[in-house]
C-alpha cells in the first residue's frame, strides 16, 4: 500500500515539473522545439548551410503529426498497462492459490 | 531526376563516400513522388534528435559505423535473453514500449522550449544496456519514417546518443548507486535521469563536431549546442526519473524490494 501512494506522490511531481513552466510567470516561452533552436545556432554557424537531405516523407500537417505522436503513446501505453495488468492478476492467483 | 538533384542539395564542403552518395540518390528518387509536400511543410519542428539532412555526409557515414556493431550486439543479446530467460520477454517487450512512449511526448520546459524524454534507462537497467541499442533504433527508425523526426541519414548519430550512450550511462549509474547502498528507487531515477542527459550531451558533441565554431573550435562549440539541450532537458529528465521508477514498480508489484529488478529480469522467480 506505502507503494501505492508513493506512485501517485512521484506522478503527482513529475507532472508539477511539466506544468511549472506552462502557469508561473517569468518562465516560459513560445515552447518550440530545441531542434528548431539547434538548427538556429546551425545557421548562424554556418549562414545558409541546405540539408543536404529531405525526409523521405513528412506529415502533411501538424494535425496529422499529432495524430501519428498520439497513435504512438497510446500503442505504447496500452501495451504497458497490458502488462501490468497481466502481473498483477498473476500475482493474485498466485496469493489465491496459496 | 538528376536534373531534380540541384546546388541546393550539394553540399560542397563534404566529400561524400560512396555509400553516401548511393544513399543520397536512393533518398531523391524515394523524395521525387512527396518533394511537393516536403516543400509545403518545410522547416516544420521536429525535437531533439538530429535532422534529417543536418550532419555532413562524411559524419553521418562514420556515427553509422559507430553504432552498427552495437546493435548487432543488442540483437544478439536479445536473442540470448529471451532464449535463457521465456519469462523476460514481457518485461522485454515492456522496456521497448516505455521508450515508445516516452519518446512521443514532447514536454515544455523552464528555457520556454519543448523537448521529450528517452525512456532507456528502464530497460538498460533491467537487462543491461546492450538491449537498448536494438529497442531504441526501432523507435527511432519509427520516428524517422513516419513523423519525419530525425532522419535517416542522422539515424546513426542519433542512435549513439539515445540507443547507446544513455543507456550504458543509465546502467553505469545504476550499478554504481546500487553498489554505494542506495535504494533500488534512488538508483533507478538516477540513472534514468542522468541516462536521458548524457544523450542530450552526446548530441551536442555530435553537433559541435560538425559545425565548430569559428572562433571558439569544437570546445565552444560543445558549450553553444549544450546550452541549448541541457538546461531544457534537466527537469525533463528529473520527470523521466520519476516516471521510470513508477513504471518499474508497477511492472514488478516489488517496490522497495532488494529483488525487484532481478524479478523483472526473470533472473530471480
Amino acid at each position: 500500500m506505502m507503494a501505492g501512494h508513493r506512485s501517485w506522490g512521484l506522478i503527482a511531481a513529475a507532472a508539477a515539473i511539466i506544468a511549472a513552466p506552462l502557469v508561473l510567470p517569468g518562465l516560459g516561452g513560445d515552447f518550440k522545439g530545441s531542434d528548431d533552436l539547434g538548427t538556429a545556432a546551425i545557421l548562424q554557424a554556418r549562414p545558409g548551410y541546405q540539408p543536404w537531405v529531405q525526409p523521405l516523407w513528412k506529415p502533411p500537417s501538424g494535425e496529422v503529426e499529432s495524430l501519428l505522436f498520439a497513435l504512438q503513446a497510446a500503442l505504447g501505453a496500452g501495451f504497458l498497462g497490458y502488462v501490468i495488468g497481466r502481473r498483477q492478476s498473476s500475482r493474485r492467483d498466485d496469493v489465491a492459490g496459496r | 531526376m538528376t536534373g531534380k538533384a540541384g546546388p541546393e542539395h550539394e553540399d560542397p564542403r563534404a566529400r561524400r563516400p560512396a555509400i553516401a552518395v548511393a544513399c543520397a540518390t536512393l533518398f531523391r528518387a524515394g523524395c521525387s513522388g512527396g518533394v511537393r509536400l516536403c516543400r509545403l511543410s518545410g522547416g516544420k519542428a521536429t525535437l531533439m534528435h538530429i535532422m534529417e539532412g543536418y550532419l555532413p555526409a562524411s559524419h553521418a557515414a562514420g556515427w553509422f559505423a559507430v553504432s552498427a556493431p552495437f546493435v548487432v550486439a543488442g540483437a544478439i543479446r536479445l536473442k540470448r535473453i529471451v532464449a535463457e530467460r521465456p519469462q523476460a520477454r514481457m518485461t522485454l517487450a515492456a522496456a521497448g514500449a516505455f521508450t515508445f512512449v516516452l519518446s512521443a511526448l514532447k514536454m515544455p520546459s523552464v528555457t520556454g522550449s519543448c523537448s521529450h524524454p528517452t525512456g532507456t534507462g528502464l530497460g538498460a537497467v533491467v537487462f543491461g544496456p546492450a538491449v537498448m541499442a536494438l529497442l531504441g533504433t526501432i523507435v527511432l527508425l519509427f520516428q524517422a519514417l513516419l513523423l519525419a523526426h530525425g532522419g535517416l541519414t542522422t539515424l546513426g548519430a542519433n542512435v549513439f546518443s539515445m540507443a547507446i550512450v544513455g543507456p550504458w550511462v543509465s546502467w553505469a549509474v545504476w550499478r554504481l548507486t546500487a553498489r554505494l547502498g542506495a535504494s533500488v528507487a534512488v538508483a533507478v531515477f538516477l540513472a534514468a535521469a542522468l541516462g536521458d542527459l548524457a544523450t542530450y550531451a552526446t548530441t551536442s558533441v555530435q553537433l559541435a563536431l560538425a559545425y565548430p565554431d569559428a572562433a571558439s573550435g569544437v570546445l565552444g562549440a560543445v558549450v553553444k549546442f549544450g546550452g541549448i539541450y541541457a538546461i531544457t532537458q534537466i527537469p525533463l529528465s528529473i520527470a523521466e526519473g520519476l516516471l521510470t521508477v513508477v513504471v518499474m514498480n508497477a511492472l514488478s508489484g516489488r517496490a522497495g524490494m532488494a529483488d525487484e529488478i532481478g524479478v523483472l529480469s526473470g533472473e530471480v522467480k
